[in-house]
């Protein structure tokens, strides 16, 4: 493809340079300066061009390739905080179980994305997600808002759902993640929507090369009380005694905000991670193209410069044979 | 030594149940059927997005007998304390005062508050100071305890948190706003505690 940009170049340039001062750039002693003219961009293809294409691509290679160092490390670091913090969720829904079904008025998505763009499809993702979630939650009498952390999910969902944006929340990796800061921004969440059930949207961290669009969901404590008197799925609840606090909706209040925090957390650490490992593999693919890039722009480049020298070559040869003859 | 044959033995039929359960259910079936329905039809070119239950490591039933060993999983946000471990007891700082939770425990939903956690298995015993989280005990002798912040009791000095106890002390004297006054009280109860789980 870039040789045939190239030759798109070439021959959009030719009728505009002429030979003359091309051939005055070049110092070669056997080259008369002065000479006839022959056919347009025939012999004296200027290599200039390649040569300045090979200099941008390598240096786009030089700055992939540090972005994807920096992603790799930054993965490491965050790769452990987010596997420690795995088993923080699961207590949560094996008690509380996973209702991602129910039917509720208010909903609120929770939907996690990045800062910074250059990490693969990953944003793009959790916003889909997040649209669909909205597609299946509205209707006559129901109400689904966004709550957006980052930056990517801001700007792809402002265009078409702003009126549904409760909140927005960016510059969250400005410093490490600790479980101090998720919680005051869970607060922060918990304080400004109204909800019956709160989706949080965001990437579950496989491998480096892989993520899985997840959704978990956070029951208000009233519909929680409702789900669990109505047998069910949370049936098993009320089997449970409740220990201390006033009254049991106490609670499960107490209860479905530390639960909010505890999964914020886990997700906002996986989110990450998932952001660093889609980085990693971009930016590494990247370099990787940039590589081959540079390999057939070198191979063009050195096939036009021998081209020409096999050029000047015969015609000194075949100029010499004739003064001979 | 018969005690420990004793402890050895449950743990291979607790696995063989754990694997039986685990095969018996396939992984789609874990995932809520009635959401996956739905999204299909909301959007049918997309794949429904996973829910934790898909990543969750399957519970056992409730036994019909009370198992010898109460399975613990103790949580933080940034570790894993203990996950699945099979003790003797544990002693939680519950809101309610200090509780004992042993195997065939009735199911318990209850807040912590800062205190000492024990954990008992066999004759050794681990202490951990909490600061608060919940405690949820179910019915198949599974207990799941998540704390915000908790330490090995032989790593917090002494001197440190009589001083603490001071600052705070002074802190709710000198306090004008409920806010202040409150944050007082918080430090105060939690340094008081933090004092008789070391000297008690």
């Amino acid at each position: 493809m870039a040789m045939a940009a190239l030759r798109r170049e070439g021959r959009r340039f030719a009728p505009l340079i002429s030979p003359r001062p091309i051939t005055a750039v070049r110092s070669s002693p056997l080259y008369p300066t002065l000479e006839d003219e022959g056919p347009l961009g025939l012999r004296h293809i200027s290599t200039q061009v390649v040569r300045n294409r090979m200099k941008s691509v390598k240096n786009i290679q030089k700055i992939t390739k540090a972005m994807k160092m920096v992603a790799a490390s930054k993965l490491r670091a965050i790769q452990t905080k987010t596997e420690n913090s795995r088993g923080l969720w699961q207590p949560f829904t094996a008690l509380l179980g996973d209702l991602p079904s129910a039917d509720v008025k208010k909903n609120v998505v929770v939907t996690i994305s990045s800062d910074k763009g250059l990490c693969g499809g990953i944003n793009s993702t959790s916003v889909k997600i997040s649209k669909g979630l909205h597609k299946l939650n509205s209707g006559p009498e129901k109400e689904t808002k966004y709550v957006i952390l980052g930056e990517k999910a801001k700007a792809q969902l402002v265009r078409d759902s702003k009126k549904d944006i409760e909140l927005i929340i960016t510059e969250l990796q400005k410093n490490p993640l600790n479980y101090t800061q998720v919680s005051v921004l869970a607060d922060e969440i918990l304080k400004n929507v109204e909800y019956d059930a709160l989706r949080i949207v965001f990437n579950k961290f496989q491998s480096v090369v892989s993520f899985v669009p997840t959704v978990s969901t956070v029951l208000s404590p009233e519909i929680v009380e409702r789900e669990a008197e109505s047998g069910g799925k949370l049936g098993d609840l009320d089997s449970y005694e409740v220990e201390g606090g006033e009254t049991k909706g106490e609670i499960l209040q107490n209860l479905a905000e530390f639960q909010f925090s505890c999964t914020m957390f886990n997700a906002v650490l996986e989110n990450a991670c998932s952001e660093q490992g889609a980085r990693m593999s971009a930016m590494d693919s990247s370099s990787r193209n940039a590589g081959d890039m540079l390999d057939r722009l070198t191979l063009t480049y050195n096939r036009t410069r021998q081209a020409s020298i096999t050029t000047e070559l015969i015609e000194i040869i075949s100029g010499a044979s004739a003064l001979e003859g | 030594m018969l005690r420990r044959a004793l402890g050895l033995l449950p743990r291979p039929i607790a696995a063989a149940r754990a694997r039986s359960f685990s095969t018996d259910l396939p992984a789609a079936h874990t995932a809520d059927a009635t959401f996956m329905e739905a999204w299909n039809k909301v959007m049918p070119n997309m794949d429904p997005p996973k829910t934790p239950l898909s990543f969750m490591h399957p519970r056992p039933p409730t036994p019909s007998s009370i198992p010898p060993k109460l399975t613990v999983n103790f949580v933080l946000p940034y570790a894993s304390e203990l996950s699945t471990k099979e003790v003797d007891m544990v002693i939680v700082p519950a809101t309610t005062g200090q509780m004992g939770v042993l195997p065939g425990h009735v199911a318990t939903i209850a807040e912590l508050k800062p205190g000492v956690l024990s954990v008992h298995e066999g004759s050794e015993t681990t202490k951990y100071f909490v600061s608060s989280g919940f405690v949820f005990i179910h019915a198949n002798s599974f207990a799941d305890i998540i704390a915000v912040e908790a330490v090995p009791l032989d790593r917090i000095d002494a001197n440190l948190v009589q001083k603490g106890l001071a600052d705070f002390t002074q802190k709710l004297s000198s306090a004008t706003t409920e806010l202040e006054k409150a944050e007082a009280q918080i430090g105060i109860d939690v340094h008081s505690a933090l004092n008789s789980a070391l000297t008690g």
